[in-house]
């Protein structure tokens, strides 16, 4: 589990992110939804070490973030952020083997590549295992990095607006991957979305943050209703059960 | 071919070209003497060399970018405004210019010195990037550049070629005692850095995921900058400042070498560079007779190297 207490951050006078506390429960996909600029990538930034908060403590697993060693740190949790460019040529399979570094630092064992081909086969990767990253589409780009997070083999996996760029097909296959890392690994995945509709769709938990507050939290049903997202955005939304899916319209 | 291989490979051409430097010209009555000359000028050369190697390779991953050379942080021109200023102020017969154990001590410690200052002030405060360090160097380099610029358009001419002569690097008049402390200060950076290489392999994907991975990001950028900058300051005291070595022998590593793994880069890199250095010595010495510099044409090919990066670059 994690807590998060009282965090804040503060960029010159503006308090970007505002005395939050949550939790995250374990074997859930949460999300964090809200408008731009509510500060949700830079709690998860916050919650992963990526920022240095100002106040506040982040326990995950009842340890403060700062009592973590940096190694341990990275075999419990891992994040994924748009990927940026990088400026050496790798194949899938040499980035997929850097999620082995926490464990291996750069010489992996026999166990370690097996962890590397379990990825590689579980994102359909395998065939195209030797191609380069420069070569890639955008959804396979994603693809290989959640590959590399996967053989991180880590209890939770937080990724930063993970369907950015994405088509809806890719989008969709990302998200199915996401839902089974839940439910057949049973990862904790948390994730910062725009797309309400998909966090509707597959999320257990979501967490709307509005202004660096959260304006509200809890379950789908809770959660995508007229009223409450209706707040959120300054917008109205209606909501449509569709097989199941409480799906929103707004166009 | 392997990267193995290629290693094998350069290393021989190191040697035959090391070789070639040391005995050409010699016979059975001079080889003594044309030894004792020429021994400790390779030494100097493959330490300078692969100093300037190292410090490239990981200040281009550190800053993500392979047109940077460690000369922008500033160390250089800082370099280059002791000696203007010693021999300005003090004149060249003053001990601090003259005396070469001096004057090494005095530029290697405010070189540092300065390097230090910097790197806490930046990092002392959080927010502040790699790239804003690169302004703050190259906004002081061209400060020094100005200043000494300035003296030396007021100095006296005799001074003046003094102050020249110590602009372009020299591997002909190594002084043998300092060649020990800056061999045993290279030493001892390579030895501390070198549990850290594999660090830069993943710093080399980003800092999140390196962050993700579980590197201790800004431990290692800081220890790697400092590891720069006493490379930097050692080599260019010992022979002045060789401002396009780094970016050639960097990125002919790099186009040689397909690798991420830093291990196989710097050892390529600090091969290219011996390479580079005593090829460009001896043909200095032989083709040239002693009448350019090496690092003119260091400079030389190196200019036209960077400007073919530059057009490639372009065009992507």
């Amino acid at each position: 589990m994690i807590e998060v207490k009282n965090l804040t951050k503060i960029y010159g006078d503006k308090r970007v992110v505002d005395n939050v506390s949550l939790e995250i429960k374990k074997g859930k996909i949460t999300s964090f939804i809200g408008p731009n600029g509510a500060g949700k990538s830079t709690l998860l930034c916050m919650m992963s070490r990526l920022l240095k908060k100002n106040e506040g403590d982040v326990y995950i697993e009842g340890k403060e973030l700062s009592q973590w060693k940096d190694k341990d740190l990275a075999k419990k949790l891992a994040i994924l952020r748009q990927f940026n460019n990088i400026n050496i040529r790798l194949t899938i399979r040499e980035l997929v083997s850097f999620g082995r570094f926490p464990y291996s630092e750069g010489n992996l064992t026999d166990e370690d590549w097996k962890y590397v081909d379990e990825a590689l086969s579980y994102m359909k990767l395998k065939d195209i295992e030797d191609k380069y990253l420069d070569q890639l589409s955008g959804g396979q780009k994603q693809r290989a990095y959640v590959a590399m997070v996967i053989a991180q083999n880590t209890d939770y996996i937080f990724l930063d607006e993970p369907l950015n760029n994405l088509d809806m097909k890719h989008a969709v296959e990302i998200m199915k991957i996401l839902r089974s890392l839940v439910n057949d690994l049973g990862k904790t995945v948390v994730i910062v979305i725009h797309d309400i509709n998909f966090a509707s769709c597959y999320s257990d938990y979501v967490i709307a943050l509005k202004d660096g507050r959260i304006a509200h939290e809890g379950s789908i049903d809770h959660i995508i209703e007229s009223s409450v997202l209706g707040e959120i955005y300054d917008m109205d939304i209606k909501i449509e059960n569709i097989e199941n899916n409480r799906i929103c319209i707004y166009y | 071919m392997t990267n193995k291989r290629k290693l094998i490979l350069l290393t021989i051409i190191l040697a035959i070209v090391t070789v070639l430097f040391l005995t050409l010209g010699l016979n059975s009555r001079n080889w003594n003497y044309g030894l004792s000359r020429r021994l400790p000028m390779v030494a100097a050369i493959l330490l300078t060399g692969s100093s300037i190697a190292f410090s490239s390779i990981i200040f281009q991953t550190i800053t993500n970018n392979r047109i940077l050379t460690p000369s922008v942080l500033g160390l250089d021109s800082l370099y280059m405004f002791i000696q203007t200023f010693v021999i300005f102020v003090f004149g060249s017969l003053s001990i601090a210019a003259s005396n070469r154990h001096i004057n090494f001590v005095l530029s290697v410690g405010l070189m540092i010195c300065f390097s230090i200052l910097l790197f806490n002030f930046l990092f002392k405060r959080e927010g502040n990037s790699v790239f804003f360090l690169l302004l703050v160097g190259m906004v002081f380099g061209t400060f020094f550049q100005s200043l000494s610029s300035f003296m030396q358009m007021v100095i006296d001419p005799n001074e003046f070629l003094i102050v020249q002569n110590r602009s372009f690097a020299s591997f002909s008049s190594i002084n043998t005692n300092l060649l020990t402390i800056s061999f045993i200060s290279i030493i001892g950076v390579f030895l501390l850095t070198f549990k850290d290489l594999k660090m830069l392999d993943v710093i080399s994907l980003g800092k999140d995921e390196a962050i993700s991975l579980g590197v201790n990001y800004d431990r290692v950028v800081k220890k790697m900058l400092i590891a720069v900058a006493v490379l930097i300051s050692v080599s260019t005291a010992l022979v002045g400042p060789i401002t396009f070595l780094g970016i050639l022998v960097a990125n002919l590593a790099r186009q040689f070498i397909h690798s991420y793994k830093h291990k196989f880069l710097i050892t390529g890199a600090i091969l290219i560079s011996g390479v580079a250095l005593v090829g460009g010595q001896l043909i200095a010495e032989r083709v040239m007779n002693f009448s350019t510099p090496i690092s003119v044409i260091i400079n030389f090919v190196g200019g036209m190297y960077f400007i073919y990066l530059l057009l490639r670059e372009s065009r992507i």
